[in-house]
């Protein structure tokens, strides 16, 4: 007991010690944070790019101010942040913020009216253009296609960077029923192409996706007798393969998997994979921005829409060698009345540089996407001018 | 310790039944030869042989114990063979992330103005020019930086109060009764809540006070410290718990009030855990990313204020970053900003880290260690 | 001895004097003793009301979250049961992923655990001090690592230089029902992903642990060398006892870890409907479900999703009820008893 007592009391000798000693200590300790966080927060630059403010004076009309804040598809993300730069470049009051939360989350987010704008990589359904109405007035929302980006089907098989595949091959593929490379129904298409005695690795998109629904849907549309299932942006769970997370990781995955197979967006697809060619009409049909775009020109409106919403039913069989019918269209999704004039500007403002021939260019630099065709843009000009101030 | 059992120059009648002092040499030459034959059957590669030579050195070690020194002895040397194989097993991961880290972080933080910008600007075009023509690769984390910084301040400061008060309380005060049980109970089920959760209930909770869509660095803070809270609890609790009880009794005896007794004897005594609780408190909320995407938002522009408007942290900016890159045909540029990042919130939690010891150092009484 | 006598007849007249003094604060210097006392009667009660009413903020907010989760879940709970999981019926659509989160969980602790263990001892009372000290620095360092650079890293380092050993694996382990073939040309599996969680969580234990086995007490430790016990049988006698309860603390900090994580799981495993075999691809874990899905639910699916954080919230908590049960049943070691 003694002994313990002995201990504990030289314990409090040195804390003493200690207490004393060190006031002074954790003062400066304190200072010296503060300097330090001070000197941090004093050497920062939101002018990463050496570009004077206000630059260049490219975009015509009025100059706006405001913030306007998005959210939504991941897919355009490149695109915006493109769009973003030229926007308030030429309009420096402005602010965009967008934040690529996914298709569904920026149409739940826009309809609380926690934002100005969406993206999403599905057009609104007849649900949701009601529940908008709550903040957009009575004639609700619209959605504009502003954003198509070509959906490829890639491989990894050393030696070969082009195949010819019909839409049934490519489901049979992906359902399992073709496991190797050299299978005859890939070999008839491609007679002088040697292919190997390789397994073959589907890769698919593991998180739901706007890519995982264009290319399903084309896959029920273009070969209904082998792909059972309907279109959905979750990939059926009972087939084979593998998968991986957003198309940066299926890339990966195919790039480093010798014999695997996939559908990415092309933006994200190296020159070193292979890409096939797609059975249109008669013909096989590389992939090209001008394809995309054709193949949207040619696709209808959808049933049941307002005058001015531009959703589209996108045409998967079609017949015309030009066009290349696997893409990804993408929509930003707007009010048709917003609460003042100064909103209702900014969004104008915004949209018509997007769909501009300056805004497409833009984003097919960054991003790769097609540019939409003249007449799509045309008709965006048209729905966007309608935006007028909620009475 | 190791003076009691290391101290004995002659080999005298206490120390007969010793190995030599060359023995753990001895062995691990014995053990590399074996290893050497044994992976050049299977295939011989250096993982393989570090592998087959940590377990021959194991056996040879601890045989060649058991038939001079007895079994005791025996299963001592076989626990300390164990304990440096598990430490060296775990370094071979973290050794691994860490120079992944740093090598491809050092790329990125060398760029001059990685540090200093933000993103506002940077767009595909940009890193395309930067991966076709090898210009500097453009943008920082500035913005990520900073709002990393803040966020995290302010849920230690929300949380540090409230997770070591109910320490105290629950060690101190409850008595093991029925609140103290119960809140003991739900910290637990608090760590189990999902991140996402965490930041979902953040974002719904500020959604109903200040309206739709309110998305401040100051949500993601309490999102932030929902996680965080448990954790500071939980370590807290059993380091206040280990201080010895005679310390308590020896202050109260002369006549110190509990809560002085609390604040100057037995928090002082656990510092040491304590600050080192709140660090990996700290370290576990600094790279959560979901929480923080539906909370901050995803900011490219620099904003200082936690109250208004969205904001960007390190571990958002590595997720989309690595996710989404800014040019998708070219995610190099967006690659080397990721790995910088991550190098920078190592560092960060490297100087947190740091700054804890200090503080325990500064705090703690002196033990007989 | 003769030093420890020494000690205390020294210090023991000093004591009371020395302990004042610290009792001190700067607006009391020159006080007695006594006064410290009287101002602390009001201190007592304002310290102890801070105490509990902390506590009970913790408990206020955790009854909002389970509010918030049980109120988002309802929709998913209530509707019928052909809406849910494109018809498969929640109970259908959760259990695979329950069984999946359990499996990787408890692999990642099963391999975590003693390794952790070791560490922590090793750098208690193995390493040398000044090794132990940066060694110490180091895992804690290790916690912060952001979830996504784990993820990254075992996508691009950890999975690939896995395949060697799955193949291996299925060819000679193959009979074992959970190592059977053919082994993924990927590496994405359960097994990769239930290493990196316990890359993740090794840290967590260790730490914790690592403090834990630093604070047994020195007379204990003292004695047990000097009944002549092995640097082993001192840690089994007197180490282990008094850490048991803050080890299993430690590795339930880890399981929570291990079960709530998202995007390392979310990057490296290549999820599947559920199958027994660990180095197939296959399987999901709630945790990763939810990340991959709730950018793009939204109505129904957004509430199953809910739903199933809400499951896994159910899981923690009896994974939990386990622990404190087998923890009190060695309360006797506590300091504080």
């Amino acid at each position: 007991m003694g002994r313990a007592f002995a201990r504990r009391t030289s314990i409090t000798l040195e804390g003493v010690n200690f207490v004393k000693a060190n006031r002074f200590g954790r003062l400066s300790a304190v200072a010296l944070v503060a300097a330090g966080a001070l000197a941090l927060s004093a050497c920062g630059s939101d002018n990463a790019t050496n570009t004077g403010a206000g630059a260049t004076s490219s975009a015509s009309g009025p100059k706006v101010t405001g913030t306007l804040t998005g959210t939504g598809s991941s897919a355009q993300a490149s695109a915006v942040d493109a769009w973003k730069q030229g926007f308030t470049q030429a309009n420096p009051g402005v602010t965009v913020q967008y934040s690529p939360d996914g298709s569904g989350a920026g149409r739940k987010t826009f309809i609380s009216g926690a934002s100005q704008f969406a993206g999403s990589d599905a057009a609104m359904s007849t649900e949701e253009l009601t529940s908008a109405k709550a903040v957009c007035g009575a004639d609700g929302a619209l959605d504009l296609p502003v954003y198509i980006s070509p959906i490829a089907v890639t491989f990894n098989v050393s030696g070969v960077k082009e195949l010819n595949l019909t839409a049934d091959t490519i489901a049979k593929i992906f359902r399992g029923q073709i496991t190797k490379w050299n299978d005859p129904a890939i070999a008839a298409d491609n007679s002088g192409v040697s292919l190997p005695d390789l397994k073959i690795t589907p890769v698919h998109r593991s998180d739901d996706s706007g890519t995982t629904q264009n290319f399903t849907d084309y896959l029920a549309k273009a070969a209904p007798s082998v792909w059972t299932d309907k279109s959905s942006q979750t990939w059926p769970a009972s087939l084979p393969g593998e998968n991986a997370k957003g198309t940066s990781g299926v890339v990966k995955t195919v790039t480093d998997t010798q014999g695997a197979f996939a559908y990415a967006d092309d933006s994200a697809v190296s020159g070193s994979l292979g890409k096939a060619k797609i059975k249109v009409g008669d013909k096989f049909v590389a992939l090209s921005a001008e394809g995309a775009a054709k193949a949207v020109e040619l696709s209808k409106p959808a049933d049941g829409r307002a005058a001015n919403d531009l959703a589209l039913s996108l045409n998967r069989t079609l017949t015309d060698s030009s066009a290349y019918p696997i893409v990804l269209v993408s929509y930003h999704i707007v009010c048709t009345a917003y609460k003042d004039q100064a909103t209702v500007d900014l969004v104008k403002a915004w949209e018509n540089y997007v769909a501009s021939d300056a805004g497409q260019k833009a984003a097919a630099a960054a991003a790769k996407s097609a540019p939409i065709s003249s007449a799509l843009a045309a008709k965006v000009k048209t729905a966007v001018d309608s935006i007028k101030v909620k009475s | 310790m190791t003076t009691l059992t290391a101290r004995s120059p002659r080999r005298s009648a206490l120390t007969r039944n010793r190995l030599p002092r060359f023995a753990p040499w001895a062995s691990l030459a014995v053990a590399l030869i074996v290893g050497a034959a044994l992976s050049t059957i299977v295939g011989f590669n250096a993982f393989g042989w570090g592998i087959f030579s940590a377990l021959a050195f194991t056996f040879v070690f601890v045989a060649w114990s058991a038939a001079v020194e007895g079994s005791r002895k025996a299963k001592d040397k076989l626990a300390t063979c164990l304990v440096v194989g598990a430490f060296l097993i775990a370094l071979l991961p973290l050794v691994s992330v860490i120079w992944t880290v740093l090598v491809e972080g050092t790329k990125g933080l060398a760029t001059p103005g990685f540090l200093g910008t933000s993103m506002n600007g940077v767009s595909g075009i940009q890193d395309n020019e930067s991966a076709t023509a090898g210009t500097r690769v453009l943008g920082g984390i500035y913005h990520s930086l900073m709002g990393t910084l803040l966020i995290t301040l302010w849920a230690t400061l929300i949380s540090v109060p409230i997770g070591l008060l109910t320490a105290v309380y629950l060690v101190e005060y409850g008595n093991d009764g029925r609140i103290s049980r119960a809140i003991t109970f739900f910290v637990d089920v608090m760590t189990g809540i999902p991140s996402i959760v965490a930041g979902l209930f953040a974002a719904a909770f500020f959604a109903t006070l200040f309206g739709p869509g309110t998305k401040t660095g100051f949500v993601a803070a309490v999102a932030l410290s929902v996680l965080m809270i448990p954790v500071v609890v939980r370590s807290s609790e059993e380091m206040l718990k280990i201080v010895p009880n005679e310390l308590r009794e020896a202050s109260y005896a002369l006549g110190v009030r509990k809560w002085r007794t609390i604040l100057k004897i037995v928090i002082p005594t656990a510092i040491s855990g304590i600050a080192s609780g709140v660090t990996l408190a700290i370290a576990r909320v600094i790279g959560e990313t979901a929480p923080i995407l539906v909370t901050a938002g995803f900011a490219t522009k620099i904003n200082m204020n936690v109250f208004a408007d969205w904001m960007s942290s390190l571990p958002t900016f590595i997720y989309t970053q690595i996710l989404n890159p800014t040019s998708p045909s070219n995610p190099g540029p967006s690659l080397q900003r990721a790995w910088g990042a991550a190098l920078v919130l190592i560092i960060c939690v490297m100087i947190l880290n740091l700054i804890a010891r200090l503080v325990a150092k500064f705090f703690a009484p002196k033990t007989g260690r | 001895m003769t030093k420890a006598a020494d000690e205390t007849a020294h210090a023991l007249p000093k004591g009371p004097e020395v302990t004042t003094t610290q009792t001190k604060t700067p607006e009391q210097s020159g006080g007695t003793p006594k006064l410290s006392s009287q101002g602390g009667a009001a201190g007592d009660r304002i310290f102890s009301g801070a105490a509990l009413t902390a506590g009970i903020i913790i408990l206020v907010v955790l009854c909002a979250v389970a509010v918030f989760l049980v109120a988002q879940a309802f929709p998913a709970l209530v509707a019928p049961q052909d809406q849910i999981a494109s018809g498969k019926g929640f109970w259908q659509y959760i259990l695979p992923l329950v069984v999946g989160t359990v499996i990787a969980a408890a692999v990642a602790l099963v391999i975590a655990t003693p390794i952790s263990i070791g560490v922590a001892l090793f750098i208690s009372h193995y390493a040398p001090r000044r090794v132990a000290q940066i060694l110490g620095y180091v895992i804690d360092l290790l916690a912060a690592i952001p979830s996504v650079v784990f993820g990254a890293w075992g996508i691009s380092f950890l999975a690939p230089a896995l395949v060697p050993g799955y193949n291996w694996l299925a060819s000679t382990l193959g009979w074992i029902p959970i190592f059977s073939g053919p082994a993924s040309a990927t590496g994405k599996t359960l097994l990769t992903a239930a290493v990196v969680l316990a890359v993740m969580v090794i840290p967590i234990i260790t730490s914790i642990s690592r403090e834990i086995f630093l604070q047994t007490p020195k007379l204990h430790e003292e004695a047990a060398l000097a009944l002549g016990a092995t640097r082993w049988e001192m840690i089994r006698m007197a180490v282990f006892p008094f850490a048991r309860p803050g080890i299993i603390s430690a590795v339930m900090l880890g399981l929570g870890r291990a079960l709530g994580e998202t995007m390392a799981v979310a990057l490296v495993l290549s999820s599947g409907p559920l199958i027994a075999s660990l180095i197939q691809s296959g399987n999901q874990t709630i945790a990763a479900e939810i990340a991959l899905n709730f950018p793009e639910a939204s109505g129904l699916s957004l509430s199953t999703l809910i739903a199933a954080g809400l499951v896994l919230f159910v899981i923690t908590l009896v994974v939990n009820v386990i622990a404190r049960w087998v923890i009190s049943r060695h309360k006797e070691f506590s300091g504080a008893n």
